[in-house]
């Protein structure tokens, strides 16, 4: 047997310093990047003076690891040159697995969901279930429910909406105006907040929706920009930057969860805690983003489901077969907006208090990166990508063991937008389709049968 | 009748920075069709290049000679702004050519999310603000009660963008560089057919928008003399509308965009109420797309099947 010519000594060290060549050229545009904005910090002295601090180790450091990390890259590239990926996280054929089985783990997935509360109380007591519960379940499921909400509009009628958060801030700001004035029950503004959203998303869509691609991603963009800058400053109405602070919280279908002889813990004859409303409050969510992916499985069967997909495969060809395309967008508008309300209702009443802040681009931004991340139209990737990306930002809180390694001013929060975007930008090229990329035909012969998308031709729309 | 003169003055030298943004957006969305969301946040750092360097000339030369000064910042903020430019362009961008619509713009966002936190990270959350400078300025008109005022900031700054933005239409229109990039924004298949390097073309353009970027970064900075991290969104954006406004992938287009945009904005805020010039801004932004996608001066797209 002969041995392949790359493993000849020669070819091996013609490699080794094709490699290094790289990797002294990745080096060098890592220190020309590092120039200024590295090397020197600016701060405020005591005389509130700005003044240069050399951080020349901070550079040394950059430079090092990428002309490392450059390095081990390019010689595993040459090895594996006819190996086809560099890395394979998972066995062939796992996708394949989970789509067969797909109903067993929708009911393990259900399962551990509807015990988490319980299996958090159990494992970290009742002092620290809270922070889980609160932190990790409320808020990824918030986020999951927004990602299947703007799903209808991104991933199944292709609609691409930068403007998302406009609609969860008018169903935050419909439930907290309506409550604190007129003092109506969140069991009624619940519904009613997610019907106003839905009037937005129509009144949005109507001027927009002639519009495609990246104009209508812009114009939504837009849009959601004016919706928050109009309640920065029309004061009178939305309070400003100062929000609006005290929205009476939901209560147990008529009882409110405080410590009176008439709240939740003393009719139930329970010990009082606050965890019980948090408690009630992960159930509440976790009911809505149910919901969300029922209402999407049912309409993915009905006609106007099926003409969201076919609009997002290819519009003209929709238009040439009588589709009213300006209706089925509008419903898709319309209807993704109202989960959005839903969950902005339901987020005013979690956190009591809400501000512009809290319905900036970058939500905008995150939710349409957990859609698209999980792949298109697809509802467990959406689920998987929630959890990885908020998750797994949330999770850099908990990392206080890494000041042992850094210092004490090393503080990972710092860190979590910017590793959730360059998280962004590995995962897109690693996976442009998204992690979970295949589509499920809604109508097919005797048989359902998967395929990846990325054989998918993509249409005008 | 002064005040719109002093208006007109102030929302020039806004626009044509503005402007040199919107040159960046309209010349890649040319050319490979992408909005390169990360644009305004490269005009964010080159404006904190910028002010590094200012610091350093002045810490090692004393600030004797400001308009050598800035010629040498310029000249620098332009280099290292353009070298982030072609690396975001190599590792976020280009393994993506090809792929799916949505793909390059979340890569794009993400790399926009990126930067603003990288720069946050690295040099702090707090604004930055230099020590004035160009401080002076030369009246023109005086009447009894009001005085128009031009000051040397201005001057710097709309002379800059002319003689720059001369430079870059002489490169586009007169040389091969420049045809190539024509080229490959008619037909990138059919331009590498024939000999052209497509992905070199597409490279230099993402230098070019972005060293043009880096004038307007440190024009900002020397209009106001401060900076954060969050400043690259809102500027980008309004820079974006200006390529939409003067019809995308149109170079004239962008300029006629940026001051109108800048223009707009200022007499909204000195005419009605500063508090919505933003609100103003992204109006016209839809309102342009809605009634007017081609925009002023660009091609209508037509429609194949």
């Amino acid at each position: 047997m002969t041995a392949p010519l790359a493993n000849t000594p020669a070819a091996r060290e013609r490699d080794l310093v094709a490699a290094l060549k790289e990797a002294a050229f990745a080096g060098l545009v890592t220190f020309g990047l590092c120039i200024p904005i590295i090397a020197w910090g600016t701060r405020q002295n005591m005389d509130n003076v700005l003044v240069l601090d050399p951080r020349w180790d901070a550079v040394a450091w950059a430079v090092a690891i990428v002309f490392v990390g450059r390095f081990l890259v390019a010689l595993r590239q040459q090895g594996a040159a006819d190996r086809k990926s560099l890395v394979r996280f998972l066995p062939h054929g796992t996708f394949a697995f989970f789509q067969r089985h797909s109903r067993t783990f929708s009911a393990i997935g259900l399962g551990f969901l509807v015990t988490f509360p319980i299996i958090a109380i159990n494992l970290a007591g009742w002092g620290g279930a809270l922070k889980w519960i609160d932190n990790f379940g409320i808020q990824i499921l918030i986020y999951v429910m927004l990602g299947w909400g703007l799903n209808i509009v991104v991933g199944l009628a292709g609609l691409l909406d930068l403007g998302y958060v406009a609609f969860y801030a008018v169903g935050a700001y419909s439930y907290a105006l309506l409550a604190k004035n007129f003092g109506l029950s969140f069991w009624i503004l619940l519904p009613l907040s997610g019907i106003l959203a839905a009037f937005w998303g129509m009144l949005l869509g109507f001027p927009v929706l002639r519009l495609r691609g990246d104009y209508l991603a812009i114009v939504t963009l837009a849009f959601g920009e004016i919706i928050r800058l109009v309640l920065i400053n029309w004061v009178d109405f939305s309070g400003g930057y100062a929000g609006i602070s005290g929205i009476p919280r939901p209560s147990f279908f008529g009882i409110p969860f405080n410590a009176n002889d008439d709240g939740f813990a003393a009719v139930f004859g329970l010990e009082f805690s606050p965890l019980y409303r948090t408690i009630f409050l992960y159930y509440l969510i976790l009911a809505l983003a149910l919901l969300t992916a029922f209402v999407t499985l049912r309409l993915r069967r009905l006609p106007v489901g099926r003409a969201w997909e076919a609009l997002r495969e290819d519009e003209i060809a929709c238009r040439s077969l009588g589709i009213n395309t300006t209706n089925t967008k509008l419903t898709a508008f319309s209807i993704g907006a109202m989960f959005g309300g839903f969950a902005g209702a339901f987020f005013s009443a979690r956190q009591g208090f809400i501000s512009p802040e809290s319905f900036v681009f970058m939500e905008s931004a995150i939710i349409l990166a957990i859609v698209v991340l999980g792949g298109m139209g697809s509802l467990w990737g959406c689920a998987i990508a929630a959890v990885a990306m908020i998750g797994g930002t949330e999770l850099l809180r908990e990392l206080d063991w890494l000041k042992q390694v850094f210092g004490n001013d090393f503080d990972p929060t710092k860190y979590r937008m910017l590793i959730f975007g360059l998280a962004m930008v590995v995962i897109m090229i690693w996976k442009p389709r998204g992690l979970i990329s295949t589509r499920e035909p809604t109508a097919f012969l005797k048989e359902k049968k998967a395929i990846s998308s990325d054989m998918v031709q993509e249409g005008h729309g | 009748m002064e005040v719109f003169l002093q208006q007109l003055i102030n929302g020039l030298t806004l626009g044509s920075i503005y402007g040199l943004i919107a040159i960046g957006y309209t010349m890649v969305f040319g050319i490979i069709g992408m909005v390169n969301f990360a644009h305004g946040d490269v005009f964010m750092l080159s404006a904190f290049i910028a002010l590094i360097f200012f610091m350093l000339i002045a810490s090692w030369f004393g600030a004797g000679l400001i308009v050598l000064a800035l010629i040498v910042v310029l000249v620098l903020a332009m280099f290292f702004t353009s070298l982030w430019s072609w690396t975001i362009e190599r590792v976020a961008y280009r393994p993506l050519r090809g792929s799916f619509r949505l793909a390059p713009l979340i890569s794009a966002i993400g790399m926009s999310i990126f930067l603003m936190n990288f720069v946050q990270v690295v040099q702090g959350p707090r604004n930055k603000s230099t020590p004035p400078m160009l401080n002076k300025s030369i009246t023109l008109i005086e009447s009894t009660t009001y005085a128009v005022q031009i000051s040397y900031k201005q001057i710097v700054i709309i002379a800059t963008t002319a003689v720059l933005l001369a430079i870059f239409w002489y490169i586009v229109q007169k040389t091969s560089l420049g045809r190539a990039q024509r080229a490959c924004e008619q037909d990138r298949k059919m331009a590498a057919l024939l000999g052209i390097d497509v992905d070199r073309t597409i490279s230099i353009t993402f230098v070019m928008g972005a060293a043009l970027a880096a004038v307007a970064g440190v024009m900002y900075l020397v209009l106001y003399g401060v900076v954060s991290f969050h400043d690259g969104f809102i500027p980008g954006v309004k820079a974006f509308t200006a390529a939409v406004l003067g019809g995308i992938g149109s170079l004239p287009g962008a300029v006629i965009g940026g001051l109108l945009i800048g223009l707009i904005e200022v007499m909204w805020s000195a005419y009605f109420t500063i508090d919505y010039k933003d609100v103003a801004a992204f109006c016209i932004l839809a309102i342009v797309l809605v009634f007017m996608p081609s925009g002023l001066l660009g091609r209508p797209e037509v429609e194949k099947v």
